[in-house]
């Protein structure tokens, strides 16, 4: 502060500068070399474009060796969890990016197991969390929570079906929900805006809570106001996935080829698929911020109240507690009816048995 | 004297060795002789034409079943088939319905002329079909329906006084719309088509096939083909049925190229080159319902409409209901239903062997 500092502190403009307004970017400087984590889930059924769409998203081949199962090999399998990582750099920037596919997810006939296993998985990595913030050593925790996911609603349905329901009503508290509609070149626009609003309705009429964009703060430029309104008015995104360079009025896009037209991936008018992309890079941080704050400590304060007892769940332990404190009151009466007895016998007898009351129940 | 034109002969001589112009015979023609003009030509040929104008004058029964999951587009495929309003949806414009908690079977009958020919048409809609979270036996009720409308029929080919005409209410084609992931068939759709295809003409079909490129599309026929083939499907036109070498390579080519055939529905129409067409508009392209370039609509309509329908009709009549039909007798110990309880009430199916009377 005094005047004999180096002279690069100082701003000549205004007296009195500290110099603290350069914390964020020493903050910038240290994450960018920390490199950024994170895990994003996908979900839904089989042959939606799922992979497609990763594989588009972050332009890269995630999956390599996939051999797709035929329809009587699906009968026997159960839901899988499986997780690839991907070191992702861009501009000095490093992204450890963990996908974690859940192949099997709505194909049997009867479906009704489908998320148990997607749902241990998501409270195995905050569990492991949990472990790992309470432990000795903090230094290195690693974060294998998950940030994000998107569910995979089918374009070929009038809406939500009860599968989809039920799933997001099961892990709308555990997980950041985005919803998006594949494979979108099959729908018209028209179709497209009905489905979408026929979507949030009954997102909204079964009290889902999706991810929601935060609004621009009011400092931001308009521009960036304009985007996130922009963005919040398509939720849920339509969506087409194509790693495929396609011709296309001379230039090169990457797009999928039909006899009528081509379908352009990056084509705002196309698809959503640019606003998807958007989201997702703008608001990385954001997802993990309510992960963190929301899901996780939900997670936390349920798993501390239920403290080491590996109780099945609470209402059963209520009544555990009500019943003991039942039979408790139950065993206090009998004694104090014990007690008034012996001192009526007292009173009466004259000479007391000094044993009488002295004894214990 | 004509100018170039045949001569025709008005003079009575009829030269014995140049016969006149007849129509032609479809047996071969008999050499001719004196009187020979009733010789030759029976006119066995002309019963094509008296069974036509029976048809036309009764008209006919045709009963179609649609199945698979909501949203597949199966009334609208329907609605184009025929070009005409005749789906579930068309009788109550309500987009807005809620998936049934249970499959629904809901059958509407249309009466559809074309130049002069009759056609009571019924379509046999299943909605929530595949829809909950649990499928299993989904598909019980609708071989409950099929098997009920053959009980139907028994009951009336049985009775002492037969109607003339028995109403046929049994369903001829089932359409399963197999939705198009690109990838195979989904588990539901193999239990399904192994339970019905025993009891139904099942004719497999690739919903909303714009979502595929040309090189998926191909891929994915030829993948649910295969899959179709090792689980042991006959789907129609069943291979045991061919009658002839003639049956056999046409539908050869149908089953080993065709089908499942990839559709496309709409019945919105835009202008394509001057010319009005039935499709669907997208930012990227006019997709043309009819155009064969574009999906295999044409070939589906062709196939049932203009070339099997008449042998959808036969097959339901001779093997499936047959096949039926004998089930029900055996189980009723050799006796048609009714007889063996005085003749008047049928047995609950399937029923308890009666003792037959020595």
């Amino acid at each position: 502060m005094s005047k004999q500092q180096p002279t690069q502190f100082i701003n000549p403009e205004t007296p009195g500068y500290v110099g603290f307004a350069n914390l964020p970017n020493q903050v910038h400087r240290k994450s960018v070399k920390k490199g950024f984590e994170f895990t994003l889930m996908v979900v839904g059924e089989s042959g939606l474009g799922k992979s497609t769409l990763i594989n588009s998203l972050f332009l890269t081949d995630l999956y390599p060796e996939r051999i797709i199962p035929g329809a009587a090999e699906k009968i026997e399998r159960t839901v899988q969890i499986e997780a690839s990582t991907v070191e992702i750099e861009e501009r000095g920037v490093k992204l450890r990016l963990t996908v974690v596919d859940t192949p099997g997810y709505g194909d049997a006939i009867n479906c009704r197991d489908c998320f148990k296993t997607i749902i241990s998985y998501i409270d195995e990595q905050f569990e492991r969390y949990l472990h790992d913030e309470s432990g000795l050593n903090r230094r290195h925790i690693i974060d294998n929570r998950v940030h994000c996911c998107f569910y995979f609603l089918s374009p070929f349905g009038h809406g939500l079906k009860p599968l989809d329901v039920a799933f997001m009503k099961a892990i709308h508290n555990k997980v950041n929900i985005v919803p998006v509609i594949a494979k979108a070149d099959t729908l018209t626009l028209k179709e497209r805006e009905r489905l979408k609003k026929r979507i949030l309705d009954e997102i909204e009429e079964h009290n889902i809570k999706i991810y929601h964009l935060p609004d621009a703060e009011s400092d931001e430029d308009e521009d960036f106001k304009e985007q996130t309104r922009l963005l919040k008015a398509s939720i849920p995104f339509s969506v087409v996935g194509s790693n495929q360079l396609i011709e296309a009025k001379g230039k090169k896009v990457r797009g999928r080829l039909y006899p009528w037209g081509v379908v352009e991936v990056e084509n705002p008018e196309h698809n959503d698929f640019l606003k998807l992309r958007t989201m997702l890079i703008t608001h990385m941080q954001d997802l993990q911020e309510v992960t963190q704050d929301l899901h996780y400590e939900n997670f936390r304060s349920e798993r501390l109240k239920r403290g080491g007892r590996k109780v099945e769940s609470e209402d059963m332990n209520k009544d555990q507690i009500l019943l003991e404190k039942e039979a408790e009151l139950r065993r206090m009466q009998e004694m104090i009816a014990r007690m008034q007895a012996q001192m009526q016998m007292q009173m009466q007898g004259g000479d007391g048995d000094s044993g009488a009351l002295g004894h214990h129940v | 004297m004509s100018k170039g034109f045949p001569e025709t002969r008005t003079d009575a001589a009829m030269s014995e060795l140049v016969p006149e112009p007849r129509p032609k015979p479809a047996v071969p023609m008999k050499p001719v002789s004196i009187n020979s003009n009733l010789l030759g030509y029976i006119g066995i040929d002309t019963i094509i034409e008296q069974m036509r104008k029976k048809t036309m004058k009764t008209g006919f029964d045709f009963n179609i079943m649609v199945v698979g999951q909501s949203g597949l587009g199966k009334s609208t495929l329907v609605n184009t088939l025929f070009k005409s309003q005749v789906s579930r949806k068309a009788s109550s414009w309500n987009r807005e319905e809620k998936i049934p908690k249970t499959v629904e079977i809901k059958a509407i009958g249309h009466v559809i002329e074309e130049g002069g020919v009759k056609m009571k048409l019924t379509v046999i809609d299943t909605p929530g079909f595949g829809d909950q979270i649990n499928n299993e036996n989904c598909w019980e009720p609708i071989e409950k329906y099929i098997n009920e409308q053959y009980e139907k029929f028994l009951k009336e080919e049985v009775n002492i006084a037969r109607k003339k005409r028995i109403p046929d209410t049994r369903v001829h084609c089932c359409l399963y719309f197999i939705s198009p992931t690109g990838h195979s068939l989904r588990p539901l759709d193999l239990e399904f088509m192994k339970h019905l295809s025993k009891v139904v003409n099942i004719i497999p079909v690739i919903a909303k096939a714009d979502t595929m490129t040309l090189e998926e599309k191909s891929e994915f026929k030829q993948r649910v083909r295969k899959e179709l083939e090792v689980n042991g499907i006959e789907f129609y036109p069943q291979k045991e049925f061919d009658e002839d070498l003639e049956d056999k390579t046409e539908n050869d080519k149908i089953r080993q190229e065709s089908m499942p055939f990839a559709v496309v529905g709409s019945d919105k129409e835009y202008q394509v080159n001057g010319k009005r067409v039935l499709g669907r508009k997208t930012p990227w392209g006019i997709i043309e319902v009819e155009n064969l370039n574009h999906c295999e609509f044409a070939l589906l309509r062709d196939f049932v409409i203009r070339t099997h329908l008449q042998d959808l009709k036969e097959v339901t009549h001779n093997i499936h209901y047959e096949t039926y039909r004998a089930k029900r007798l055996n189980d009723n110990g050799g006796l048609p239903p009714g007889e063996g309880l005085l003749g008047s009430v049928l047995p609950p199916v399937p029923a308890t062997p009666c003792p037959t009377a020595e």
